[in-house]
């Protein structure tokens, strides 16, 4: 009895504010717009029992998603954010690799240090670091004002409000996600595996390219993962960062509902987005199921 | 073999120059005596005064941490909870589906989430305020919570708990004075946690709250979206500050738990 308790407590909570809410979404998707409070047809109208309900079902179809695949809008944010999902992903291993990889080649005492550097900005506002890049990046900024007065360029350039700055802010942002996982597939690298390839007769270089970098693949799939899942639903950097030209499927859901208050075609755009995220998702699971398989 | 090369050293400098930079300059124009944030006009800190006479800044702050610390006090008993059973309860009827909610909403973009928790909200007829945001914010944070908890929970031996129950004490006793001191730190940091994304959530909080209940992420991002300001730079300076203090010195103290319980084990050991 106690043992139900304790698992009913945690369970039900999560089914009525996690699962539920997913039911609502679904349900919503398939309604339509109305100027009522709340504004989308049909509700259910319990008093009226089953009949009540047959004609609530009736009235559901998939009018929204016949609109999300007829209007060129919707498919060109969803490619949109896949492209700048996946491009800012391989930026951020770019970058990311290399600090992991000398943060391990670091001295014993030294690495709790770097360690916390990498973590502290993940403690740090995401909003305030987003909103750092606008300062910097800005036509009056402290990059074209440096930039002007080393005399690099004669004309500010233009940075913010394009694609450039949401790739910056992304890879800025996300870049602890990438370093950590990798950092610790590299932690664990036996040392005599390199020294072993270079008695063989490889190079420094070889040697990082056949052993090393192949052992710390788990790491680098972790990392690509962390940063491409919520990336694809980004909000905040491409509305801060991105200007009216970027198109991300975040975006349009928020504009969808807030500005339009269409909720049931933002529900619709939710649900796609839902779609999409489920094949990441289960390969970034089955990914951590390896690892702690081949640790176990 | 461990060495730093030149390569090595370079990119650490660049990393980190690339990860602290742009908070550095951040804080250093909050001083800047200007309106105009890009023009640097002489030292000053009346953006602090100006701040703290700002009511809206001031209410919004009052009700981000009372909604910050009732969510994450929720989360850490509902996220102990939830890793308890995960890793201690065995097979029952929907583990699978338990586990899967459990790591979900850690990968779940924030607009479907707070979309979902408002239409929900608004289905069950729920007026929107402090006690929505504290709701949706439980919800996220807990799995977080019971991640943290969870990887502390499944490192160490069941013995000492069946030990406990063996010598007569009833479960929860055995919970109370043999588990909950071992995972202690763990259920910390995971109240921090729950507390800092409590603090730093703008879309889920956009989604939930009504009118009567602004927070401060979106008060920042309403006035940021009109570009920058001198104010915002200050409120920023002191977050940053408020996070740095409270990381070192929560590093500081659970290194010093770390070196008192290798004390203790060895003395142990020893008698």
């Amino acid at each position: 009895m106690r043992r139900f308790a304790l698992i009913a407590i945690p369970y039900f909570w999560l089914l009525a504010l996690f699962l539920v809410p997913f039911a609502i979404v679904f349900k919503i998707s398939l309604s339509d717009i109305a100027l009522s409070i709340p504004p989308y047809l049909p509700q259910l109208e319990l008093a009226k029992g089953w009949e009540g309900f047959t004609k609530f079902l009736g009235a559901l179809d998939f009018e929204n998603f016949e609109f999300l695949m007829m209007d060129d809008l919707y498919y060109k944010a969803y490619l949109s954010s896949l492209k700048i999902a996946a491009i800012s992903t391989f930026l951020t291993l770019l970058i990311g690799y290399p600090i992991a990889y000398a943060m391990t080649r670091a001295s014993e005492e030294w690495r709790p240090t770097l360690l916390m550097l990498v973590i502290l900005p993940f403690w740090t506002s995401f909003l305030i670091r987003v909103y750092a890049w606008i300062g910097i990046l800005g036509q009056e900024g402290f990059l074209n004002q440096t930039l002007m007065f080393l005399g690099l360029t004669s004309d500010p350039l233009i940075i913010l409000n394009t694609p450039i700055a949401v790739y910056i802010g992304i890879v800025y942002t996300y870049l602890p996600f990438m370093v950590l996982p990798i950092y610790s597939a590299l932690e664990k690298l036996d040392d005599r595996l390199l020294e072993a390839a270079e008695d063989l007769g490889c190079s420094r270089i070889k040697a990082f390219w056949l052993v090393t970098f192949p052992l710390s693949r788990g790491g680098i799939i972790a990392g690509c993962f962390l940063v491409f899942i919520p990336t694809l639903g980004e909000f905040v950097i491409p509305s801060l960062l991105g200007g009216s030209n970027t198109l991300m499927i975040g975006k349009v859901l928020w504009d969808e509902f807030f500005s339009n208050r269409d909720w049931p075609l933002a529900s619709a755009v939710a649900v796609i987005l839902l779609l999409i995220l489920i094949i990441p998702i289960i390969l970034f699971q089955r990914n951590e199921q390896k690892q702690r398989e081949s640790e176990g | 073999m461990r060495r730093l090369t030149w390569f090595n050293t370079t990119s650490l400098t660049l990393g980190f120059a690339f990860l602290y930079l742009p908070m550095v300059i951040l804080v250093i124009y909050s001083f800047n005596s200007s309106k105009l944030v890009t023009v640097w006009a002489g030292f000053s800190t009346k953006w602090y005064g100006e701040l703290m006479r700002n009511e809206a800044f001031l209410d919004a702050a009052w009700v981000t941490i009372k909604v910050a610390v009732l969510s994450s006090t929720f989360a850490t008993v509902l996220g102990t909870l939830a890793a308890y059973v995960l890793v201690r309860a065995g097979r029952f009827w929907g583990r699978t589906l338990f586990s899967g909610m459990i790591y979900a909403p850690l990968v779940m973009p924030e607009v479907i989430t707070g979309l979902s928790l408002l239409l929900l909200f608004i289905g069950i007829g729920l007026d929107r305020g402090v006690m929505t945001i504290v709701l949706a914010h439980t919800t996220f944070s807990m799995c977080y919570v019971s991640v943290v908890v969870s990887s502390r929970l499944a490192t160490f031996e069941m013995s000492l708990e069946e030990a406990a129950l063996d010598l007569g004490s009833t479960p929860f006793e055995a919970f109370r004075l043999v588990t909950l001191p071992i995972i202690a730190p763990a259920v910390i940091s995971g109240w921090l946690l729950a507390f800092t994304l409590s603090l730093d959530d703008l879309v889920i909080a956009s989604f939930t709250s009504g009118p009567s209940a602004t927070t401060l992420p979106i008060k920042i991002f309403s006035a940021v979206r009109l570009g920058v300001s001198p104010e915002i730079n200050a409120l920023s300076t002191i977050m940053i500050a408020i996070v740095t203090i409270g990381v070192i010195s929560a590093s500081l103290i659970s290194k010093r738990a770390a070196v008192r319980q290798r004390l203790e084990e060895q003395q142990a050991v020893r008698s």
